[in-house]
């Protein structure tokens, strides 16, 4: 694969935060003192009016954000992962999730690639937590062309939104003049039947290079790209399961509670096959470069091709 | 409404509350007792509020933080005409409208489900500072239990409420004295409260939250106030107007029987015959 820029997902959320809040007055944003690192300050200095900054209070926050949306506006309510999904979980559950108000969380530094803050701010639970509240819509994006899109995407939904953004700067593989959003659709980047490996985030372009890794041995992998966790495309996973030999799950979370844990959910009422499931193995992080933690703990391209590769052997 | 008026209807509220627990068999009377008076005038005198369009989006907000207070509040909501007051009885029952705490989504005139303890201050800010950046004119009432101000979020909210100058907010603390452990001096005082609201700028009045001459005055008040928001402190007693809940703990989160229910009952009915005599 030739070389391609890098931008982290959470340079999408600002920017597309900007692009919103000119087109739509009831676009509100917030923050918890993390303006510059979630990037809403790219928002706060072109609309300083809509621009709340909570201080270091994010319980505080996602209700406030609930009582904005039940006055009618649009708030994007904005931190770490760690403190949005976690310090934050019975806030968005009760004030927003409950009343199914129209909140969107921008979740930025999820995954172990924080990197050198380490554990405290590594969220690999927050597809998890999210996943469990009722009528809560979960995206991941996988590169900045589609956080872009996806951030508008959950404007156009009515309905509380989880945005998960990562703070390392990744590859943009997607073609920003033709690439579609489909909420809750994934897509197949790469057919094959040998095997069907469903990744999410950062982990859809490992996911390719480890395919191209497969390739060279023979092996096709059909890879798919699920952006929206929540609702899943239970239907395209249904046929990946069908279709292909055998099965495997990659993201930068737990392997409990997040994208493997959706497939299985599915497969396991419709289309029972067994799974194997790569991404962060009931352990905490750690500190250190972003990059070499997701080689350490396998999720880089060539983690993820061994892996596969010993499962299929 | 005058305040003979006033008071009568606080002792219907007070009707409803015991009606709704007794029928669902739980529920949370002393605190939605102690809120009688604050519901009455809020509900009949205060408020822009339409029982007929109950979404009118110039409606004055209410957002009841301390959400176990429920029976209170929709028996005003009921009283006011919002849904009928024979759906009391169906409070807490499987396939009713009337949750255990407020529920926006299916209940006419509630502008917030809440129930959490803390939460609902912070909604109310959020509805405070919507209003702020629309140039809507509507005002923002908040009511929280003495209790409920140990969460920490309520400082959170208080905090953001004054520094975003929210004088379009009211927060009301019906300070009854009880949680469900106890004195809230003994489990975990949270006095001085109109210090700590003071510390945090607010505007604070101390009223006696049965005097409804106090609380018209208070939110008169409050109306003149400019640039900061007010906190009312409602000095009152849990369980009032039913002589054996009267300032006792223990009926912070229980039904009466049916021998309970029929005295509570008749001695609200003396009560309200005595408000006609008056």
């Amino acid at each position: 694969m030739s070389e391609v820029k890098k931008i982290a997902t959470r340079e999408s959320y600002g920017n597309a935060l900007v692009e919103l809040g000119r087109e739509h007055d009831n676009v509100v944003v917030l923050d918890a003192d993390l303006a510059g690192a979630t990037k809403t300050a790219v928002f706060q200095k072109v609309f300083p009016d809509r621009h709340i900054d909570c201080g270091i209070a994010e319980g505080n926050m996602m209700s406030v954000a609930a009582g904005l949306a039940a006055s009618g506006k649009v708030p994007f309510a904005s931190s770490f992962a760690m403190f949005a999904a976690g310090r934050a979980y019975e806030q968005i559950r009760n004030s927003i999730g409950y009343p199914h108000l129209n909140v969107k969380i921008g979740a930025s530094h999820a995954g172990i690639s924080v990197g050198e803050d380490g554990a405290t701010h590594q969220c690999n639970e927050d597809i998890a937590l999210m996943r469990t509240i009722p009528g809560m819509v979960i995206i991941n994006p996988a590169d900045y062309v589609e956080a872009k899109a996806a951030v508008k995407a959950a404007y156009d939904y009515d309905g509380p939104v989880y945005m998960r953004f990562g703070r390392l700067a990744i590859p943009v593989f997607n073609d920003e003049d033709t690439y579609k959003f489909e909420l809750g659709k994934g897509i197949v980047l790469r057919e094959g039947t040998d095997v069907a490996i469903l990744a999410t985030g950062l982990e859809v372009y490992e996911t390719l290079r480890a395919a191209e890794m497969l390739a060279a041995d023979g092996i096709q992998a059909r890879v798919i790209n699920i952006h929206t966790i929540k609702p899943l495309d239970e239907e395209l996973v249904i046929a990946a399961a069908k279709e292909c030999k055998k099965i495997v799950t990659v993201e930068e979370h737990s392997v409990i509670g997040g994208l493997g844990s959706a497939v299985c959910d599915t497969l396991c009422a419709n289309y029972p096959a067994p799974v194997l499931k790569i991404g962060i193995n009931d352990v905490f992080g750690e500190s250190g470069p972003a990059v070499e933690l997701i080689k350490k703990y396998g999720l880089d391209g060539e983690g993820i091709y061994q892996k596969v590769k010993a499962y299929l052997a | 409404m005058n305040k003979s008026e006033l008071m009568k209807t606080a002792n219907e509220i007070r009707k409803g509350v015991v009606t709704g627990v007794y029928y669902a068999r739980s529920g949370h009377p002393g605190g939605s007792l102690s809120a009688a008076e604050i519901y009455s005038y809020l509900f009949f005198e205060e408020m822009n509020i339409d029982p007929g369009n109950p979404q009118k989006p110039d409606r004055d907000r209410f957002v009841l933080s301390k959400g176990h207070a429920a029976p209170g509040y929709y028996a005003a909501l009921a009283l006011r005409g919002f849904f009928p007051v024979e759906d009391i009885k169906t409070l807490r029952h499987v396939g009713s409208y009337l949750q255990g705490h407020p529920d926006m989504k299916n209940i006419p005139g509630v502008d917030m489900s809440t129930g959490s303890l803390g939460q609902g201050i912070s909604a109310a800010v959020g509805m405070a500072i919507s209003a702020k950046l629309s140039g809507d004119s509507y005002r923002v009432y908040t009511l929280l239990g003495d209790g409920e101000i140990q969460e920490g979020q309520v400082w959170e909210a208080a905090m953001l409420a004054s520094h975003r100058k929210l004088d379009n907010l009211v927060v009301i603390v019906d300070n009854n004295g009880l949680q469900i452990d106890g004195k809230i001096e003994d489990v975990n005082s949270p006095y001085p409260i109109d210090k700590k609201f003071e510390a945090f700028n607010f505007h604070v009045i101390n009223v006696d939250g049965h005097d409804l001459d106090a609380l018209k005055a208070a939110f008169d008040e409050a109306k003149t106030v400019k640039g900061q928001p007010t906190a009312i402190i409602a000095k009152t007693m849990k369980g009032k107007g039913v002589s054996f809940m009267e300032d006792v703990a223990s009926w912070h989160g229980v039904a009466p029987n049916e021998e309970q229910y029929k005295l509570a009952m008749e001695e609200l009915e003396k009560a309200g015959e005595a408000l006609c005599q008056k």
